[in-house]
């Protein structure tokens, strides 16, 4: 029952003459329009744009929706991403008019409902870091690494000392390298050990005068507490520099331990992951940071202060990074996260963390069983397994039982990340599956890694395409519907 | 736990499964003296009706364009959104789904951002388009990132002081501690100078920051621009109004390089600023160095035409720190929504927007200088939706006052952009503007008499 015309492109729907949109007439006294633009400036006509009916355009997106797998309508154990069910009721209110709709250069004494709660959210995201200071303006996760990291380097230039190195353990997010080379500074990688934490004799040899920074994510993309963290943290501070936590993975350890209590200088979070806001296909996300009360003067301007019984912006900030983003930031997911942290409080919020643990240490005790994973017994709220063993043996590999599980209804989980495991398959189950999804994913893998190989090299069989041909995308890249050879 | 799934007797049985007795024993990993030894300080939980009402009361507290006539703009804009847009971005399909790394169960998603890199290559007469930038202002820094990446050329970056002042700011913020040279070209009467830029621009620019409509609105003559940038081989980037392309020339037919864009205005709300859509195209000579997430067509192993992410070796999950860019989550749901818009409103429906902002934004602009009080600046520059208005009597902020009694969000004020303009305000003037609001304000601003008290206190 699949409608055909939904692989058709808006231009090979599109017909002239079709119209969706009704404006109104112009109410005001009209002039040609040449006498209000010179024609110099004018376009000879409007851009090529798709012409379709209303109807045309419900039915095109409607049918392309289908073709999704979602947290709303599938598992989505994709490692690192945390793909936890988005309250419908976030969504109803944070467009409710008077959020929805506010202009960003409104007057203070008009806004000061959401200058309270934004207010009001710089000091939850300060409590439940156990760092002091929140700037809310950067607009994903590696947008405040990257604000971060410059709070550092002015930090630095404040205090008199050139430091260039940044370090970053070998499992890190290729945002961490990327964003401290976009900062300026030379991003050096320390190994990990063979349990998955950093490897300490390396992490000493590079640790030199010239630290910066050094950016971790714990737990670690491995979904494993470095237990050196204390040590690590004071041996870079007694070197001078900072250390920076990736806050990809705070759903493990929300009220259960604080990056500034565990020695982290600046953190950022990732409130579309932990906090519960809709991935949207990939954005919009939002990346807060906090800070240590000695950043503060660094951070983004304007943050939101309170005098009296009012909220203000403050501008004022002499020794700020300046702006990283127009406005105030990705306000709309910011609201989101708001909401979602108080319909949970502060026992709410441990339990969500107690449970995304339990979930996904009960997976690896049952697929450990079938899949080796190398890195631990335990785990926090993910695990990478491997599928090294099944290539050698039979020629199957991660992406194989990625692929298959995908003929099952099962998203995939992140597969050949962190770079560090052979064959990787990272699984993130979050705290919003019931022990039953679990179960069926757990039989479902175990059936997959008895099949035939060939099956699983084929696969996925039942989806609306099969396996696309990636490098002929990359090697004649066709990134337009009319412009295909380039 | 709000969103709760496993009853007490799927922890007991999870727990043995795993071996250990509770679930505290999990977190043994973490060392005692790093675990935060009492509850979370933040608010008590609330239910959804309890939520509810706090949100309302806090909505309750701000003055929306939803009961207040808005003519604020400066690089967010009170556009119509059709409902379509909403009905269908709000698919949980779309809307709850990730970044597409696994093509066989995203064609949804990654069909729709294929059609929005055409659409946006079709809107600006560029040859290619990535999937979508934060915003207006990164999208701009990341432009002037792959200009100074791409080619030969020297690092001078020259940004002519028409552009949005906090884009500049993120430019200083960008580029301001790496050493690279910021050149601001101050402007006469609202619009470049020409024979200013002139002598600026040379054989160590590496590329020449526009943007068109330009800040105060007005519209500025970027093919003259673009001559200048390329006789000196400098690389032009043009920041654009995606609706005024209804009516205006776009910055592929102008000569620029690299066009960015703040794409809120394309079917998305203001948000109090954000998450919006930056909108980043470009020449082909860029293809392998754009920043973020592109698609591309190919076909899958039956032969079906089908679309996945492609050129990921430019990206940060390949290429660490010898990425192009750092970006990783971009604004999927906001390009589109773009899309949506722009499929919805077609060539007709675009060119009808950008008219009626046009007609009466120039209405307005008459209308308000009708009042005494008010005369026009950089009045003869010509200009699409907004306007800058001096106060003669230099009280911006009593007249904004009075403009809100009336509920009226009247103007964004200068002042605090440029200390020199404290007497000035940015007008705009979008579709959804009618006459009796124009007049209103018009009313409003003649009614008021010197130092900001009304006739009608």
């Amino acid at each position: 029952m699949r409608n055909q015309q939904a692989t058709q492109l808006l231009s090979e729907l599109s017909r002239p003459g079709r119209v969706a949109v009704t404006w109104p007439a112009c109410d005001v006294p009209e002039q040609p329009i040449e006498d209000l633009i010179p024609g110099n400036f004018l376009a000879e006509q409007a851009p090529r744009l798709p012409e379709l009916t209303e109807g045309e355009v419900v039915r095109h997106y409607t049918n392309l929706s289908t073709k999704n797998m979602s947290v709303d309508t599938h598992y989505y154990p994709l490692g690192s991403c945390t793909m936890k069910y988005n309250p419908k009721r976030n969504e109803r209110l944070a467009s409710l008019p008077g959020i929805v709709d506010l202009h960003p250069y409104q007057d203070e004494s008009t806004i000061q409902g959401m200058l309270q709660l934004l207010y009001e959210l710089q000091g939850i995201f300060s409590e439940i870091s156990g760092l002091p200071a929140c700037s809310l303006q950067p607009a994903a996760g590696a947008h405040g690494e990257l604000a971060a990291l410059m709070v550092a380097a002015k930090y630095f230039k404040s205090i008199g000392e050139d430091r260039k190195v940044v370090l970053a353990p070998d499992s890190s997010h290729g945002t961490n390298p990327a964003s401290a080379q976009m900062a300026g500074f030379k991003a050096v990688s320390i190994k990990s050990d063979p349990n998955g934490g950093v490897d300490m004799e390396d992490f000493h040899k590079k640790l030199t005068d010239d630290i910066a920074v050094l950016m971790i994510t714990n737990p670690s993309t491995l979904g494993l507490f470095e237990k050196n963290i204390r040590e690590i943290a004071d041996a870079v501070h007694a070197k001078g520099g900072l250390v920076y936590l990736d806050g990809a993975n705070m759903n493990a350890i929300l009220g259960i331990t604080r990056p500034g209590d565990f020695g982290a200088d600046m953190m950022h979070y990732n409130p579309h992951k932990t906090f519960s806001g809709p991935h949207g296909g990939g954005g919009p996300g939002a990346g807060p940071i906090c800070v240590t009360d000695k950043l503060e003067p660094f951070l983004p301007s304007p943050v939101v202060a309170k005098e009296g019984e009012t909220y203000k912006l403050v501008f004022d900030r002499p020794n700020s990074i300046g702006r990283v983003r127009s406005f105030f930031g990705n306000v709309g997911v910011l609201v989101r996260a708001y909401c979602y942290i108080l319909s949970h409080g502060p026992d709410g919020l441990r339990e969500v963390s107690e449970n995304a643990v339990l979930n996904a240490n009960y997976l690896l005790s049952k697929i450990k069983h079938f899949l080796p994973v190398p890195r631990g017994e335990r785990c926090m709220h993910e695990f990478v397994a491997s599928a090294a063993k099944l290539k050698q043996e039979r020629g199957i590999t991660a992406m194989d039982i990625g692929k298959r599980l995908l003929d099952y209804g099962f998203h995939a989980p992140t597969v050949y990340f962190p770079l560090t495991v052979p064959e990787a398959i990272m699984v993130e189950p979050t705290e919003t599956e019931s022990k039953e999804t679990l179960d069926a994913f757990v039989q479902t893998l175990f059936k997959i890694t008895e099949e035939d190989a060939e099956l699983l090299h084929d696969a996925p069989h039942s989806t609306p395409i099969s396996r696309p041909n990636e490098v002929q995308a990359a090697r004649s890249p066709c990134l337009r519907a009319d412009f295909c050879d380039m | 736990m709000t969103y709760l799934y496993n009853t007490p007797d799927d922890q007991a049985a999870m727990l043995k499964s795993i071996g250990v007795e509770t679930i505290e024993d999990l977190f043994a990993t973490i060392p005692s003296e790093l675990r935060l030894q009492r509850d979370l300080n933040l608010p008590p939980k609330m239910g959804e009706l309890e939520l509810t009402q706090h949100l309302s009361a806090l909505a309750a507290k701000n003055a929306s364009p939803a009961t207040h006539a808005c003519f604020l703009g400066g690089g967010s804009y009170d556009h119509f959104v059709p409902a379509v847009v909403d009905a269908l971005a709000s698919r949980g399909e779309f809307y709850t789904s990730y970044t597409p790394y696994q093509p066989e169960v995203s064609q949804g998603n990654l069909q729709a951002m294929f059609e929005y890199q055409t659409l946006i290559c079709d809107l600006t007469g560029m040859d290619l388009s990535n999937a979508s930038l934060y915003d207006g202002g990164s999208a701009l820094a990341e432009a002037v990132i792959m200009a100074l990446n791409t080619g030969k050329r020297g690092e001078k970056v020259v940004v002519l002081g028409t552009v949005h002042p906090e884009y500049r700011q993120i430019l200083q913020t960008y580029f301001g501690h790496l050493g690279i040279e910021i050149i601001e070209v101050p402007c006469v009467e609202g619009v470049a100078d020409l024979a200013k830029l002139e002598a600026t621009v040379d054989a160590s620019t590496n590329c020449v920051v526009v943007q068109s409509p330009n800040f105060f609105g007005a519209i500025e003559d970027v093919a003259a621009i673009a001559e200048i940038a390329h006789k000196n081989d400098a690389v032009v980037i043009q920041s654009f109004d995606p609706i005024s392309l209804g009516l205006l020339k776009r910055p592929g037919d102008l000569g620029a390089d690299i066009a960015v864009a703040e794409g809120h205005s394309l079917g998305s709300p203001m948000q109090y600023g954000g998450p919006y859509l930056g909108i980043m195209a470009c020449n082909e000579q860029f293809v392998r160095r754009l920043p973020g997430r592109i698609v591309g067509q190919t076909e899958d192993r039956r032969g079906n035409r089908c679309w996945v992410l492609t050129l990921q070796t430019r990206e940060q999950h390949i290429r660490r720190e010898k990425a192009t860019s750092n970006i990783c989550t971009n604004q999927g749901l906001f390009a589109l929504r773009a899309s949506i818009y722009l499929a919805l409103l077609g060539p007709g429906g675009l060119k009808e927007a950008a008219t009626l902002c046009a007609q009466k934004a120039h209405y307005a602009q008459s209308k308000l200088t009708e009042a005494e009080r008010l005369e026009p600046v950089f009045g003869n520059n010509p200009f699409f939706k907004e306007f800058v208005l001096r106060d003669t009597q230099g009280n911006v902020d009593g007249l904004l006052a009075e403009a809100r009694e009336a509920g009226i969000l009247g103007g964004v004020p200068l002042g605090q952009f440029f200390p020199e303009m404290d007497d000035c305000l940015l007008v705009c003037v979008t579709e959804k503007r009618t006459k009796s609001e124009i007049d209103a304000l018009a009313r409003t601003f003649s009614l008021i008499h010197s130092g900001g008290s009304t006739i009608h206190a």
